[in-house]
């Protein structure tokens, strides 16, 4: 990979461009050497061990956190982003919850109410949990609302950081399911963290693994077929691939997070 | 749109039905302690506990006077200018240091400082600088109640929750957007409380000054009632204070943090609100 950032340049054209991308907290650095390029309607998920950086590598690709070192550079209008846990405002209603993000680009009450009532139909979170306050919702509504938070800006691409790692199994597949639909509906790109591979597999259309330290990107694979299209039997196929030949993913199970400085 | 306004309207008269209902216990308490009250005036007699309905004569007398209503009006006035420029001063610079570690640091040393002088020196000193006046009273009911706000504010926002000014910033949220909408929100639940306590050190640090001072106001009204010996008229005093103080609580504070705190009360598990 180069340096420079093929921004609109060739087809299909790239709308995230990280180039030699590096962190430091406090002197110690996370991630370093970091280059990756995500086109139009791309949707590109990052694994890693545990503690690897992927979660600061997101949160500078998203514009959270200024990175130390590198260039970031974005081709895109709007953006929206999940985090592990909701981040839902414990004082605001559902509702108000996922009109944020449109209270803070201007929108008028009664126009971004509408706009959030739509997002959260295709959430499918229910019109009478709209009221309520994100205490009184469970878990898995929760999530829905931060992603219902997301789609309401209408973004061109959403951050994952995790979304789904504290859901049990059957709420995170019908959570990847709804993420899989909307982005074949809203054709946005997204960068999606995770460390469960199967995730990755049936979610994404091209994975990208970190170094265990965070030294730059080791390599990648390209899935075959778009994410909707693989069922279960190939998702499992593919991982177990991944787990069993392939020297990338290698690291990506077997590390011990207690060791890393 | 109308339905949820109805909804919201009807937990509103709901939540406002239970805080009156709750009025109930308050009287009861209050009862219990007129009970008590009437014990101790049986026991000790009128001169050194005078009756609670000779009292409720004498301060229904001091409603009616026009005199006496200006002496409590003189110590209102006092006492809310001192607990509004002790909550603004407090607040505002607690939101500053709160911001900013370092001047955070340098602070609380001040602040330790400032809870750990006694009201009665700040009274002296006070006397000194400005003599019997009002400016005596107003700063130290200030310096007494300036400490509460400013810890309440600085200590809601260190405590406010980074994962929220994360999520705005990811939606494009500036510094200003941030402090209005996330910011402002958390620290009033911790400047509420704070408030509240100013607000009760106001009134009495107010009174205690006047009396010291001999600057009149309800204060000064005490020293007399002291000087006359005139047990009835000091407590019918003490119990218009205290009534005030209660009216501004009940009637001004509880429903303001009523109305931000509706979440937790939303928290609870069904049927044990309040």
């Amino acid at each position: 990979m180069t340096a420079a950032c093929p921004l609109g340049r060739e087809p299909p054209a790239v709308v995230l461009c990280l180039a030699r991308i590096g962190h430091s907290y406090l002197g110690r650095t996370v991630v370093d050497g970091i280059d990756l390029a995500i086109g139009a309607s791309e949707v590109v998920a990052l694994v890693g061990p545990s503690g690897c950086g992927k979660s600061t590598l997101v949160h500078i690709a998203a514009d959270v956190v200024a990175p130390t070192r590198g260039r970031v550079e974005r081709a895109f209008a709007r953006q929206g982003m999940v985090f592990q846990d909701p981040r839902l405002m414990p004082w605001a209603s559902a509702l108000d919850n996922i009109a944020y993000p449109l209270a803070l680009a201007g929108v008028g009450r009664t126009a971004r109410r509408e706009k959030a009532r739509a997002a959260a139909a295709r959430v499918d979170l229910a019109a009478e949990d709209l009221d309520k306050f994100p205490v009184e919702l469970s878990g898995g509504m929760r999530q829905r609302a931060a992603i219902a938070r997301a789609l309401v800006v209408a973004p061109d691409f959403v951050f994952f950081d995790e979304p789904f790692t504290a859901l049990d199994v059957a709420l995170k597949r019908r959570m990847q399911d709804l993420v899989i639909a909307a982005a074949a509906e809203a054709r946005f790109s997204a960068l999606f963290v995770t460390h469960d591979l199967a995730e990755a597999a049936r979610i994404a259309d091209r994975i990208v693994v970190m170094d265990t330290n965070g030294r730059g990107l080791v390599g990648e694979r390209r899935l075959p077929g778009a994410p909707g299209s693989r069922d279960d039997a190939e998702v499992f196929r593919l991982v177990s691939g991944f787990l069993a030949d392939d020297p990338l993913f290698r690291h990506v199970h077997d590390i011990d997070e207690r060791r890393r400085a | 749109m109308t339905a949820t306004a109805t909804i919201g309207a009807a937990t509103r008269a709901g939540r406002i039905g239970r805080f009156l209902w709750a009025g109930w216990a308050g009287v009861a308490a209050l009862s219990l302690f007129a009970a008590l009250w009437s014990a101790g005036h049986r026991a000790y007699g009128a001169f050194i506990l005078p009756d609670p309905v000779a009292t409720l004569v004498a301060v229904g007398r001091l409603v009616a006077d026009d005199g006496a209503r200006a002496i409590a009006l003189t110590t209102a006035l006092r006492a809310i200018e001192g607990f509004v420029l002790a909550a603004t001063l407090g607040t505002t610079l607690g939101l500053v240091a709160g911001y900013s570690a370092a001047s955070l640091r340098l602070a609380r040393p001040f602040v330790t400082l400032l809870l750990g002088v006694p009201p009665i020196a700040w009274i002296v000193l006070a006397m000194i600088w400005y003599g019997s006046t009002d400016a005596t009273i107003v700063v130290t009911v200030v310096v007494a109640g300036l400490p509460l706000a400013f810890v309440g504010a600085a200590e809601g926002v260190a405590t406010r929750d980074r994962g929220l000014d994360d999520m705005a910033r990811a939606y494009g949220a500036s510094d200003l957007q941030r402090f209005l909408t996330l910011g402002l929100r958390h620290v009033a639940a911790h400047v509420f409380p704070a408030l509240t306590v100013t607000l009760g050190s106001s009134v009495k640090v107010a009174i205690m000054a006047e009396l010291l001072a001999n600057t009149g106001g309800i204060g000064g009204a005490l020293a007399r009632a002291r000087a006359d010996l005139d047990v009835e008229t000091a407590t019918a005093w003490v119990l218009l204070a205290v009534a005030g103080l209660i009216a501004a609580e009940y009637g001004l504070l509880h429903p303001i943090r009523a109305e931000l705190e509706r979440w937790r009360e939303a928290a609870r598990p069904w049927g044990v609100k309040r």
